[in-house]
């Protein structure tokens, strides 16, 4: 009988010890969300760009030997029914000069409204290169009714954006995140 | 003896009437009760086919609304998926593992009854959501965010949750496969004895271990997303839908292993039964199949080829899926060596497992067309993708599960199976599969879209032939029922043996098995 009960004990707790290895992998599948930001940022991939970036004229001396072309686009989401573009389509500069450009937004309806722009970069292994010194993508955008603005964005191109990349196109998309804002009563931060 | 209910007294049978079924922690009606439940969702899941390929039969809008055909191509893969070739495989596990290691029972026979208790509650829940104002999930079975979050319908919790369940019940159900297969294998049964179908279960219980929690997590992330205010998958807050994409084929990859593992194991023990001579190659068909176990985890972005991946990414997961051709050609190869100069015999689960064979083949080399990144772009979301996983999951996984039903159901019932039906029943099966999924794969390189309700006049005919062998299948089935119905209820008695070429401890006990096999372990020499 005292074989029978330590057999059981030993059975028991190897079924401790796989639930706790199902458990793990539990905790693994949530692990994977800042791996894939990780994993994202290294390699630049889905054109995710960086935050708010501090422009130090030391680092930033102008490589006057080549121009680089910025494209610029700027989509809403689904059912947003904003009004938005750029101001400029494009325009061409030297990697690590800074460069201002305009974004136009309306809000066309007879409500309040939040916006969050998602930026996106192509190509992809150009996402690492583009620093933002200032854009309205770090924030949201509020507009009454009927209201417009032009949302400024700054930014340079790091001098080591390698050297087959000419042009880059960066996007905006417009998410309506309204409701979102009611609900938690303050600002969301993405980039 | 009144009240000698305990699971530890041995020499009692079956108790009587509806608690037998709910209290039960006996191996053999927890065994039994899985493949019941299976074949009913198999049925239930077939069903909602149908609704599919009737619609399809014309171009227009015949019978259904757009959104009740999305609801219905839903319901279909996550009722034939979680409900009928899981539980499955589970059911077969529960039955003939013990009995093919020479053990009593399973290792944790009372978490066994609750594994599976908890699969019918899940699935009342999941169906429930067909009668609901905002009608079942609509988002196909791999539930994509944000089509599974923002813009699903309010059913999707009830399916958060059913799924959830069905996890907690994998995973209870493959921490007691485990723990039966290392604890309480006969003396002198060893590893490299062990019947091929109880590896591959072994192996298959290491697999859901991993994965199930994953999904478990990823819809946990959505119910997040969707009650909590998080952005796991939503770009507004900071999110990806990508990700969500990762995560869930993460789990999803070797998800698809999990259902076709066991069925290796099935076609290995009965090819090797009716050509009557061992199993060629069994060591390789073992590392074969943990290969193809490990490999299955460094494969799951070849499901999102066209999601904008670097090339290095294309790469990387084109070449790992081409390189699991390899062990699953080791298997084909060990089958076919195994029958060559055998003497076989045709009976009805020989005819099934070289269907398997010849058509889970077929179904590789398509998935092997699919995995060539650049032709990806072309196949993606097509029918051919359709055609594809419906050669590897319904004759593959399924046919196999037929073939263990018609190979080990004398040994449950203790009665033969009338063999003219069960080869009436293999027939009407194999015609109609292929007349059903063969056009598909023309239907697919020309185009069609699938999870679309109507389409375009040129795939008219196609889909036309393809619907008729839908409804040649599914009506099939049903003689299916009734051949074990039938065996149940009696026939021609059944040896110990049974079949000819049989061997493994399985068949040294009487048909039908005893409610209590081996209360004292066999010697194995």
């Amino acid at each position: 009988m005292a074989e029978a009960d330590t057999h059981q004990r030993s059975l028991g707790r190897q079924a401790a010890k796989l639930a706790l290895y199902a458990l793990g992998m539990f905790g693994f599948g949530f692990l994977l969300v800042p791996l894939y930001d990780v994993f994202c940022e290294v390699t630049g991939l889905n054109g995710k760009t960086g935050g708010k970036y501090q422009y130090e004229q030391a680092q930033a001396s102008v490589d006057e030997s080549r121009a680089v072309t910025m494209q610029f686009t700027a989509n809403n989401n689904a059912a947003m029914p904003w009004e938005v573009r750029p101001m400029q389509h494009q325009v061409t500069f030297h990697p690590g000069e800074l460069v201002q450009v305009t974004f136009y937004a309306r809000n066309p309806t007879g409500q309040r409204m939040v916006a969050q722009a998602v930026p996106s970069v192509v190509p992809f292994k150009s996402a690492d290169y583009l620093h933002k010194t200032e854009c309205f993508c770090f924030t949201q955008q509020i507009l009454d009714a009927g209201e417009a603005v032009e949302m400024p964005l700054i930014f340079f191109v790091d001098r080591a954006l390698p050297a087959d990349v000419s042009k880059m196109t960066l996007s905006y998309t417009l998410f309506d995140v309204t409701q979102n804002f009611a609900a938690k009563g303050k600002a969301l931060s993405a980039n | 003896m009144a009240t000698g209910h305990g699971h530890d007294d041995h020499h009692h049978g079956p108790a009587k009437g509806i608690t037998r079924w709910l209290y039960t922690t006996n191996h053999k009606d927890i065994g039994t009760m899985y493949l019941v439940f299976s074949l009913a969702m198999f049925l239930l899941g077939g069903t909602f086919a149908l609704v599919i390929r009737a619609e399809l039969f014309q171009p227009g809008l015949q019978f259904v609304t757009p959104n009740f055909f999305n609801q219905m191509t839903t319901m279909h893969g996550l009722v034939m998926v979680f409900g009928a070739v899981m539980p499955a495989f589970v059911g077969l596990a529960n039955w003939m593992i013990p009995m093919m290691i020479g053990a009593p029972d399973m290792a944790l026979p009372r978490m066994n009854n609750w594994s599976f208790w908890i699969l019918p509650f899940a699935f009342l829940m999941l169906s429930s959501t067909l009668f609901m104002d905002s009608g079942a999930p609509n988002f196909g079975w791999t539930f994509y965010a944000p089509l599974s979050t923002t813009y699903a319908p309010s059913s999707v919790t009830f399916f958060i949750f059913a799924v959830h369940m069905m996890g907690v019940s994998s995973i209870m159900g493959s921490i007691n496969i485990i723990a039966t297969i290392q604890n309480l294998r006969a003396p002198g049964m060893t590893y490299m004895k062990m019947p091929l179908f109880v590896w591959t279960w072994l192996i298959t219980a290491y697999l859901l271990l991993a994965v199930m929690p994953v999904l478990a997590g990823v819809v946990t992330m959505m119910l997040f997303d969707i009650h909590f205010g998080t952005s796991f998958f939503s770009a507004a807050g900071g999110g990806d839908p990508v990700l969500f994409q990762h995560v869930f084929w993460f789990f999803g990859h070797p998800e698809v292993y999990i259902m076709i593992l066991p069925a290796f194991g099935v076609v290995s023990e009965i090819v090797s039964t009716f050509s009557r001579k061992r199993l060629f190659g069994y060591d390789s068909m073992v590392y074969a199949t943990s290969s193809i176990a490990f490999l299955s985890f460094i494969v799951w972005a070849h499901h999102m080829f066209t999601t904008g991946m670097p090339l290095a990414g294309e790469l990387f997961f084109m070449y790992a899926t081409m390189l699991i051709a390899v062990p699953t050609g080791v298997k084909v190869f060990n089958w076919i060596a195994t029958m060559f100069k055998g003497s076989i015999s045709f009976e009805t689960p020989m005819l099934f497992a070289i269907a398997f064979v010849v058509l889970f083949t077929m179904g590789g080399f398509t998935g092997l067309m699919l995995a060539i990144s650049p032709a990806d772009f072309q196949y993606q979301d097509t029918y051919f993708v359709v055609a594809h996983f419906h050669y590897v999951l319904v004759p593959g996984a399924v046919f196999s599960i037929m073939a263990a039903t018609y190979y080990w159901l004398p040994k449950w019932t203790g009665n033969m199976y009338d063999e003219n039906l069960g080869r009436l029943h293999f027939w009407l099966s194999f015609i109609g599969i292929n007349v059903l999924f063969f056009p598909q794969h023309f239907l697919g390189l020309a185009g069609m879209p699938r999870r679309i309700p109507d389409y375009a006049l040129q795939f008219a005919d196609f889909n036309m032939l393809s619907s008729i062998g839908a409804f040649i299948f599914g009506f099939s089935q049903l003689l299916f029922v009734f051949i074990v119905i039938k065996a149940a209820r009696g026939g021609k008695k059944a040896t110990a043996e049974v079949w000819d070429g049989s061997h493994g401890l399985e068949w040294t006990v009487p048909s039908p098995a005893p409610y209590h096999t081996f209360s004292t372990p066999p010697v194995i020499k």
